[in-house]
């Protein structure tokens, strides 16, 4: 009984070493292979970020106003930062693990958005009610 | 007999796919990052660290402009410029974002060719890109000129509200210093490549360390970054 669980554990060992060894040899293989993609993808994703430069700019230079103005701001900029990592910072090829850890935290961002939207609303007030100009 | 249903063999780390990949490789031995050398991993993280600092730096123009009493300055007419007679709105700014975008597709072309060990053209690349850079910071530099002419400062200036000056130093003075950082690690590492350092594995002045061509891919993701933060300062600052 004894027997058979060291040989089972001396497989898992060797098993385990073995895997460790691939690693290493793949990690050595992404220093000299690494991200390769086609060139004319990233040809693709220049020509579609000209693009969407210049539609946000044109929103300024039409003079579009209001919250279509905001809504296509916001488009063409998510757009542009989406495009800019996943191709070029080839985020789109990493595995999920690293993606959430560095694309999550930046998210929580919009929470401290929200906290201070509503302190400047409130200071906005104050200075509405207590230093009104009195002319 | 616990021991043997522990030692199961499972598939080896970083080749699960998914939600499942995610726990697997966090919750394994050493290292959570599988396919991604320490190098890369350290980049993403400090880029990171520094998007929450342009973040706070973006949160803290939009909180003075929420609160603030005084109209906020058009920065479609304070951008402004007069070409050939006509008035363009913003046209710098357009101009300068142009730039920058062409900057990170050379770049890019630039990690491609590296991998590919073409010396020549990556350093190239890499060249081109830190000349579209320079020529960025160069545009930054007429444009400060220009505001500070017309009377803009940090504590004033004359089309609304005071804190106007302040932001726009401090955001766009943040993101310049950026540029010229990346200009400059730029040059360092195309002369590295165009020397031949990570075809014979040299080891670096100052690490002692072997270098490779990954490193151009790592220059690429800090250059790449400071392209994102101008496409989210272009949409608050300028275009809002």
């Amino acid at each position: 009984m004894t027997n058979a669980a060291v040989n089972v554990e001396g497989q898992a060992t060797q098993h385990a070493l073995h895997a460790y060894v691939h690693d290493a040899v793949a990690s050595a293989a992404t220093h000299t292979k690494g991200q390769q993609h086609p060139i004319k993808l990233y040809l693709v994703v220049w020509g579609w970020l000209f693009v969407l430069s210049t539609c946000s700019y044109l929103v300024d230079f039409f003079g579009i106003h209001g919250h279509l103005r905001w809504s296509l701001i916001l488009l063409f900029m998510v757009l542009k930062a989406g495009l800019i990592v996943a191709v070029f910072m080839h985020m789109a090829w990493e595995r999920l693990a690293l993606a959430y850890a560095i694309l999550v935290p930046p998210v929580l961002v919009l929470v401290f958005v929200g906290i201070m939207v509503f302190e400047s609303d409130y200071t906005h007030l104050l200075r509405v009610i207590f230093f009104a100009p009195t002319a | 007999m616990a021991e043997t249903t522990l030692a199961h063999p499972k598939a080896p780390p970083g080749t699960i796919a998914g939600w499942r990949g995610i726990a697997a490789d966090w919750a394994s031995d050493q290292r959570a990052f599988k396919n991604v050398s320490w190098g890369k991993a350290m980049m993403w993280i400090f880029l990171l660290s520094d998007t929450f600092i342009f973040s706070c730096f973006l949160l803290s123009y939009m909180t003075a402009r929420m609160s603030t009493t005084v109209p906020w300055p058009n920065p479609s007419e304070v951008f402004a410029l007069n070409i050939g007679g006509k008035h363009i709105p913003l046209i710098l700014i357009a101009i300068m974002t142009f730039i920058l975008i062409s900057s990170s597709g050379t770049m890019a072309m630039a990690v491609n060719f590296g991998y590919r060990r073409d010396r020549a053209k990556t350093a190239a690349l890499m060249l081109a890109t830190a000349a579209f850079g320079a020529t960025f910071v160069g545009m930054q530099a007429f444009e400060w000129t220009k505001l500070i002419m017309e009377g803009v400062r940090p504590w004033g200036n004359p089309w609304g509200a005071a804190q106007f000056g302040s932001c726009f130093f401090m955001i766009t003075g943040f993101h310049g210093t950026h540029v010229t950082i990346g200009v400059i690690f730029l040059a360092a590492i195309a002369r590295k490549v165009w020397r031949g350092d990570f075809d014979v594995e040299r080891r670096g002045f100052f690490t002692s360390r072997r270098g490779y061509y990954e490193i151009v891919e790592i220059t690429g993701l800090y250059w790449h970054f400071v392209d994102l933060v101008w496409v989210f300062i272009f949409a608050f600052f300028y275009l809002w």
